[in-house]
């Protein structure tokens, strides 16, 4: 296998030095056996620039840190394989979010959404000694929910979180509010279900599915907020 | 810029880290109605402990009988007998309490066909002192870390602790009379430099693999905390000791959990033999990790590895049912796919022996006090400072951690150190001591050469000339000359450290200067590392030399007449100390040495 010389475009804006965002060109070699992710070769562009910034941890796609916009569509660059990249590779922070410098975004929006939906177990009846029980049909319920690595690839490709992130949840926290909701072990259902009953928390929802199409953990938000409506509808009648 | 003036907020304690031990700190201090800041280099979900995947170790006994006191014997031999047995003994009484704990948190364990949480067997993980393997491991599939994190962190959502996201400690202060009085620290997005005053101070910075160049670890894992200790002049134990995992994707590093092994996954050679039978003849590919990953290199180094560089080995579990690993090890598949570009389903996953954890640390006494060496007295609290996680040492993991404890120590010495801050709180004055005029010196020094320094040498290139070194000099099996050479290449690389230059000087989240405060981190960690392994002139646990090989005499090369005891390592002149490994438990009788085998 050999080398190949791969072009970027990528989002450049620093506010201590820039009146504007501009996209910067890079030309980089790329070694098909050490390069594989697009990751690699972000880290490998920072070492001839070392301005260029991005958050990045775990390089295993199990922290979430690096999630941007490559060619367009949302993902994590240490999940993204490089030999699938068109060229030129077009990189951008999140969109919707404010972007604070080159491709890293303030998150608090998307946070404050999670946090919205008391994302904790509520249980207060006193614990017993040992764990409380679970079955293991039960216990499935939260397949699909807990693995949630809160990148906000989702819900930065929604538009309905883009027009209302003040106001609609979003999917990654309807997400994470269906994983509590869907734990036998949660007392609070009901409140959390009034919490979201509401013309935008929830029903901004239009099942435009961007979120489950680029959920790097290949979860299914639009699923979690059927169920949630479907509860919501049971309740009613 | 100018450092000249410097916010100070003052809090009762500030923790620096926001990972597992960090998190279960901070739950005990926020619920006891504390004032507690929780500093961050990344929201706190994205700490590595999110990256552990098999299990957390509690003898629960849920599918079979198990006893602490069988954790305890695990773990002392697992630790070479270097752990200290008072703090072993501490964290293996106490894992069922904290195990239940973080349950009633809401962590989605998965279940028995009781309801009860699911165990697994893992490396080294007996019953009966040391008998046959025993279901030990508490998972939730293979995603422990994650859920366990996610749920410490929903614990602190709800309990209200003030958060510091993507803030940098970046050096410890200290009095005259050496009280600990909190942390100087970067907030990344303005460039600000800020005083957390603190009454108490504790360490939660996790680990520092990636002083390695081949290693599990995110990259975030630069030992600040040992960094910022060391700077402090606070010694550093135990630090030749560093686990290299048996499991890393051959290539990429990313760690492939022992689970796999035991839920039924088998090591292969070349020819398709499982070699653990040659090696561990009772635990097989349940040794303990030391054990397996020199097997491996063993085998590696014989020319009986696999691929066209015959420089891997083959983890196989082709032959368990795919609904086993769909259901118990989905994370461990997705992985393979990823970055092995295998379905493990359908054929093996090319491994290698990849640094993981280490052992070593501040070194810390079973509640999470930071002590030190004090006239006759080795260990004497520091005023004002605790550890917990990896970057502590209590010492429970000694020469070598078994699989699932490192979860453990989180979850009991995060808790221990977080009761240990509020009980001391109690006898100390409501005033905070006042900070020194010099608080900021050290950090204001730092700073300002990176602000002002052109043309030096580059941060990338010089961390990696320093992962290279220590990869090559200080690996799975170390050599007398190796060894020498490596201390050597390292205080050279520690020179090229001190005159790195940075082109970005922007204020605003410069990644470019955190990663070249990182590298003074990484350098301490680095000479404490060569200069403690140079020096240990006996094989034991993780650190096997050539000089101390297995003999009748002294089997495995372990020479407990004069190396039963922990390392110091200072920054000031390098220089090295010992202290006793404390052989008396709490409760228990004393668990005798013994030849290690599996």
């Amino acid at each position: 296998m050999t080398n190949r010389t791969l072009q970027f475009k990528i989002y450049r804006y620093d506010p201590d030095r820039d009146d504007a965002p501009r996209m910067q060109d890079y030309s980089v070699e790329v070694n098909p056996v050490t390069d594989r992710k697009l990751l690699d070769v972000l880290v490998k562009l920072k070492a001839q620039d070392d301005s260029l910034s991005f958050r990045r941890s775990c390089r295993e796609g199990i922290c979430g840190s690096d999630a941007m916009n490559i060619n367009g569509k949302n993902g994590l660059a240490c999940l993204t394989e490089v030999s699938t990249l068109k060229s030129p590779v077009v990189l951008r922070p999140l969109p919707g979010l404010p972007v604070i410098r080159d491709l890293i975004v303030d998150m608090t929006q998307f946070f404050k959404q999670y946090h919205s939906i008391k994302p904790y177990l509520i249980n207060d009846t006193p614990p017993p000694e040992r764990e409380r029980l679970q079955s293991p049909e039960d216990r499935e319920e939260l397949n699909g929910l807990y693995e949630c690595i809160l990148c906000a690839c989702c819900s930065t490709s929604c538009p309905s979180f883009w027009w209302n992130p003040d106001r609609f949840v979003g999917p990654a926290g309807l997400l994470n509010a269906y994983r509590f909701i869907a734990d036998t072990r949660d007392e609070a259902t009901s409140e959390r279900l009034d919490d979201l009953n509401d013309p935008y928390r929830l029903f901004r929802c239009h099942t435009i599915m961007n979120c489950v199409d680029v959920c790097p953990k290949g979860l299914n938000p639009t699923l979690a907020i059927g169920k949630i409506k479907e509860m919501m509808v049971r309740r009613a009648v | 810029m100018s450092y000249s003036n410097i916010a100070v907020r003052k809090f009762d304690a500030v923790i620096v880290g926001a990972g597992g031990a960090g998190l279960r700190a901070a739950i005990q201090l926020s619920e006891s109605g504390l004032k507690v800041a929780v500093l961050s280099k990344v929201f706190p979900t994205r700490s590595h402990t999110v990256a552990a995947q098999g299990g957390v170790s509690a003898s629960l006994g849920n599918s079979e009988p198990d006893h602490w006191t069988w954790h305890m014997y695990d773990t002392v031999k697992g630790s070479d007998w270097l752990g200290d047995q008072d703090a072993i003994e501490f964290m293996c009484r106490k894992a069922p309490e904290v195990v239940v704990e973080l349950e009633h948190f809401g962590m989605p364990f998965d279940r028995t066909d009781e309801g009860k949480i699911y165990q697994r067997p893992f490396g080294g993980h007996m019953s009966n002192f040391g008998e046959k393997p025993v279901r030990r491991a508490c998972a939730a599939a293979d995603r422990t870390g994650h859920a366990m994190l996610h749920a410490l962190y929903q614990r602190n959502v709800r309990a209200r602790t003030q958060f510091f996201v993507e803030w940098m400690a970046l050096d410890l202060i200290r009095d005259a009379d050496g009280h600990v009085l909190g942390v100087s620290a970067l907030e990344m997005e303005t460039g600000e430099v800020t005083i957390f005053h603190a009454k108490a101070t504790i360490f939660a910075t996790g680990g520092a693999g990636r002083i390695f160049a081949s290693s599990t670890n995110a990259f975030i894992n630069t030992g600040d905390g040992l960094g910022m200790a060391a700077r402090a002049g606070i010694p550093l134990e135990d630090m030749e000791f560093w686990q290299f995992h048996p499991t890393g994707v051959a290539g990429a590093g990313v760690l492939i959990t022992e689970g796999v092994r035991g839920e039924g996954g088998i090591l292969r050679n070349a020819s398709g033999e499982r070699f653990m039978e040659r090696y561990a003849p009772n635990a097989k590919d349940l040794a303990s990790r030391d054990v397996v990953s020199r097997a491996m290199t063993t085998e590696i180094n014989e020319g009986r590895g696999c691929g066209p560089h015959k420089d891997f080995v083959l983890l196989d579990i082709t032959h368990l049912p795919p609904e086993t690993i769909m259901k118990r090890l989905p994370g461990i598949r997705e992985i393979s796919i990823q970055f092995a570009g295998v379905d493990p389903i359908k054929a093996p996953i090319p491994v290698v022996p990849t640094c993981h954890y280490q052992m070593g640390g501040i070194p810390t006494n079973y509640k999470g006090q930071v002590v030190v060496p004090l006239g006759d007295d080795p260990a004497v609290p520091v005023p004002g400072f605790y550890a917990a996680g990896e970057c502590a040492c209590a010492s429970v993991h000694g020469a070598n951690r078994l699989g699932t404890n490192s979860l453990l120590d989180l979850l009991v010495f995060g808790k221990a150190s977080g009761e240990a801050v509020v009980e001391d709180l109690k006898q100390m004055p409501a005033e905070h001591r006042p900070l020194p005029a010099d608080a900021i010196e050290r950090t204001r020094e730092r700073l300002e050469r990176l602000d002002a320094r052109n043309g030096g040498e580059s941060e990338y290139e010089t961390r990696l000339a320093l992962q290279r070194v220590m990869q090559a000099h200080c690996g799975v099996f170390r050599f007398k000359d190796k060894l020498a050479e490596g201390v050597e290449m390292i205080l050279d690389v520690e020179q090229r450290v001190g005159k790195v230059s940075i082109k970005d000087k922007s204020k605003v989240w410069n990644t470019a200067r955190v990663e070249a405060l990182e590298l003074d981190n990484l350098i301490e960690v680095a000479k404490a590392t060569m200069i403690s392994a140079n020096a240990r002139l006996e094989s034991r646990g993780a650190h096997v030399r050539d000089d101390a090989p297995d003999t009748a005499e002294r089997p495995n090369g372990r020479n407990d007449t004069e190396w039963l005891k922990h390392t110091l390592w200072s920054r000031d002149g390098n220089s090295l100390a010992y202290k006793p490994v404390k052989l008396e438990p709490l409760t228990v009788e004393s668990i005798a040495l013994k030849t290690r085998s599996y």
